[in-house]
């Protein structure tokens, strides 16, 4: 007796054949064509005059398709898929444009000198191959690392406050924090001015920048800070206090360790939120225009000022020099960003 | 090493067993100032907060008795001050800066809100895996642009589109009274500024609206398709209802920044003193704008009024910011 065995190959039924498919590609060409007729024959024009013609003919098209060879549900289903599909695209389309502008109109000032000179001696509307904004990255270094020291530990503790100790309060400093990273950029400065330079002898100084900047960098850090210590496993603090290690001992070197690049990811997210923060500036910086290496005293500078003091001069060399320190401003972003992303991933990948 | 100990072991052990450990409820004074540092830090936010509040609350105290109610209705902002130099009273308020920053937070929001939940609904449950995950990339990069690049973008790029459109708008659906213009001037309009806004606010809602919409019950999602719905269905009957409180918190967040928005409304922005509630005409009031506006120049007195109106607007964002915070708590609980 001889079994005969057929071994079934997967199939998916689901995916289209291209014969399938065929009614939908030829709906966009012809769409497509439409559109060009329409456009060449009517008064509208230009590459809004398409999208307003294309879509609708598009959506509409694919709509009494389905309409025809299903039901009503189905033609319901075409028509909000086609909704969200443009809701896409009009998100996406100005993510790119603003990269594109960026990089377009900042790459012609990218010039050796403007990372090797300042703006002590030159007028914003002087030459692109004089000045530069050596003073501002100075600034901008200062701050951060001000900003830093600040709003890590503050950050830090309250997020292990939240996850670790959960007291009777902590539903209420999680909201108070939450409450805290609605606080508008501009109100931050504000606050400093009107508390400090008012009230004490202090005046503006990248030390009061970086205040300014740690109201608004600390619930950036804590709730980043939270998610993560959240996704350690209980197992492992209950591991820490059966070997009798203290409370203390557990979260310093069992939870603090075992969050750590997750902790490093919440503190990078905090520095990118506030590298580009202009309005709180305005208020305390002072904007110097040559380097000052004291950020305890003295006006300094910072790429957001300094992007800033060119478009308010708004005369074309300003204009230039504004768009190229943008583009340094959202270089630095985006390595912060990339960063934050790569160490994320990393530990979420571990436990 | 284990040699040595049995032969521990064989001799007299009895010096050599450790103490029987207390066994107690009390924590170690380790413990005891590890909670204590940081609930000190935990309680620092909170004097942090309240801080702002106070001291704005003081430093524009004068300015706020002075003018009392009508510094919210005021539509002048006008710093005259007389011989002795007093400002005489009415002369200054935010009435057409308030009405302006509520029109522009609530176009953007027209515009933003139907986007970004039809781009949150794209991304859980229409694009593929691969493409999701580079999607959520990108809105996530851009809400962290800084705020001084979506203006100059807004200002040379958006702005001369966005004119355009708005004479369009105003050709075309000029009978409804906010889409009409009292003169043809349609730069820098509340309408400019929305836009500009609107592509600000788009990353927080659509976020916010995603993680509400991936809390909806997989069972529920399932029994839907099982019954035989397709997309849209299983979205109307299970996703939107569960999700619906939690795309009003997202709106309220995303007005909330609105509402606080400095220098990308500044750079976009005509601002003018008096209430105007028509979009597309090139005149507007902004309260976060007008504080940085007229900082260059103020007074003692000016710099006492600008901080009452950082203290109005403090208020507000607070206040939209806490509703829009309980609301999203309470749906994305509810989900788990």
């Amino acid at each position: 007796m001889s079994v005969t065995t057929t071994t079934v190959a997967p199939t998916k039924p689901w995916v289209k054949t291209p014969w399938q498919r065929l009614p939908s590609l030829s709906l966009v060409l012809l769409s497509l064509i439409a559109s060009g007729i329409i456009i060449e024959m009517t008064p509208l024009k230009g590459k809004l005059g398409f999208f307003l013609v294309f879509v609708p003919i598009l959506t509409i098209s694919e709509t009494i398709l389905a309409r025809v060879k299903a039901d009503k549900k189905a033609a319901q289903d075409v028509l909000v898929s086609s909704f969200i599909w443009t809701a896409t695209f009009l998100v996406f389309l100005p993510i790119a444009s603003i990269l594109v502008t960026a990089i377009v109109k900042g790459l012609p000032g990218l010039k050796p000198n403007i990372f090797a000179e300042t703006m002590q001696i030159i007028s914003f509307t002087d030459p692109l191959d004089k000045g530069g904004l050596l003073h501002a990255l100075v600034g901008t270094l200062y701050l951060i690392l001000l900003s830093i020291a600040i709003s890590v530990p503050l950050g830090i503790l309250t997020a292990l406050y939240l996850t670790e100790i959960r007291g009777p309060g902590s539903n209420f400093i999680q909201f108070i924090v939450q409450a805290m990273s609605g606080v508008p950029s501009v109100i931050a400065g504000l606050f400093i001015y009107s508390s400090l330079i008012l009230a004490t002898p202090l005046r503006s100084s990248s030390m009061l920048g970086a205040f300014a900047l740690v109201i608004l960098m600390v619930p950036t850090v804590t709730r980043t800070s939270q998610e993560v210590l959240l996704l350690i496993p209980n197992d492992l603090r209950e591991a820490g206090l059966a070997l009798g290690a203290t409370q203390w001992k557990t979260v310093a070197m069992v939870v603090v360790p075992a969050a750590r690049s997750g902790l490093l990811t919440a503190v990078i997210l905090g520095v990118a939120r506030i590298a580009g923060e202009t309005a709180p500036l305005l208020f305390v910086l002072g904007g110097a225009d040559g380097l000052n290496w004291n950020p305890f005293s003295g006006n300094n500078s910072a790429l957001p000022f300094y992007i800033w003091k060119g478009f308010l001069i708004g005369l074309p060399e300003a204009i230039q020099r504004a768009w190229t320190g943008i583009l340094i401003l959202l270089i630095v972003v985006l390595i912060l960003f990339a960063t934050a992303r790569y160490l994320g991933s990393k530990n979420r990948r571990k436990p | 090493m284990r040699l040595r100990r049995g032969h521990d072991a064989a001799m007299p052990a009895l010096e050599t067993l450790p103490e029987k450990r207390k066994i107690t409820t009390k924590p170690r004074p380790s413990d005891v100032a590890f909670r204590g540092i940081v609930t000190t830090f935990g309680l620092i936010n909170l004097l942090i907060l309240t801080l702002i509040g106070s001291f704005l609350l003081f430093r524009g105290l004068e300015v706020l008795k002075n003018e009392g109610f009508g510094f919210l209705t005021n539509q002048k902002w006008d710093i005259v001050p007389d011989e002795s130099g007093n400002q005489p009273k009415g002369m200054i308020g935010l009435g057409s800066m308030l009405s302006g920053t509520i029109l522009i937070s609530f176009v953007a929001l027209s515009v933003a809100l139907p986007i970004s939940v039809l781009t949150a609904l794209g991304l859980n449950f229409y694009a593929p895996l691969r493409v999701r995950s580079f999607l959520v990339t990108m809105i996530d990069l851009m809400a962290a642009f800084p705020s001084i690049l979506f203006g100059m973008w807004g200002f040379f790029v958006l702005m001369p589109s966005a004119e355009y459109w708005a004479m369009l708008l105003h050709r075309y659906f000029g009978w409804i009274p906010i889409f009409d213009v009292p003169q043809p001037f349609f730069t820098r309009s509340p309408f400019i500024a929305g836009l500009v806004l609107a592509v600000m606010i788009i990353p927080i809602i659509t976020s916010v609206s995603r993680e509400v919409f991936s809390q909806a019950p997989l069972d529920r999602i399932q029994a839907a398709y099982a019954l035989g719905a397709n997309k849209w269905a299983m979205i109307r009957a299970v996703v939107l209802p569960f999700g619906a409180n939690g795309v009003v918190g997202g709106a309220m967040l995303g007005l909330g920044r609105a509402f606080g928005e400095t220098v990308a409304v500044f750079t976009v922005l005509n601002i003018v003193y008096q209430t105007n509630w028509d979009i597309l005409f090139g005149a507007g009031g902004n309260v976060a704008s007008h504080i940085v506006l007229r900082w260059g120049e103020a007074g003692e007195y000016e710099v006492k009024a600008l901080l009452a109106a950082g203290f109005v607007l403090f208020l507000l964002t607070l206040f939209v910011n806490m509703i829009a915070n309980s609301i999203v708590r309470a749906t994305v609980k509810k989900g788990r």
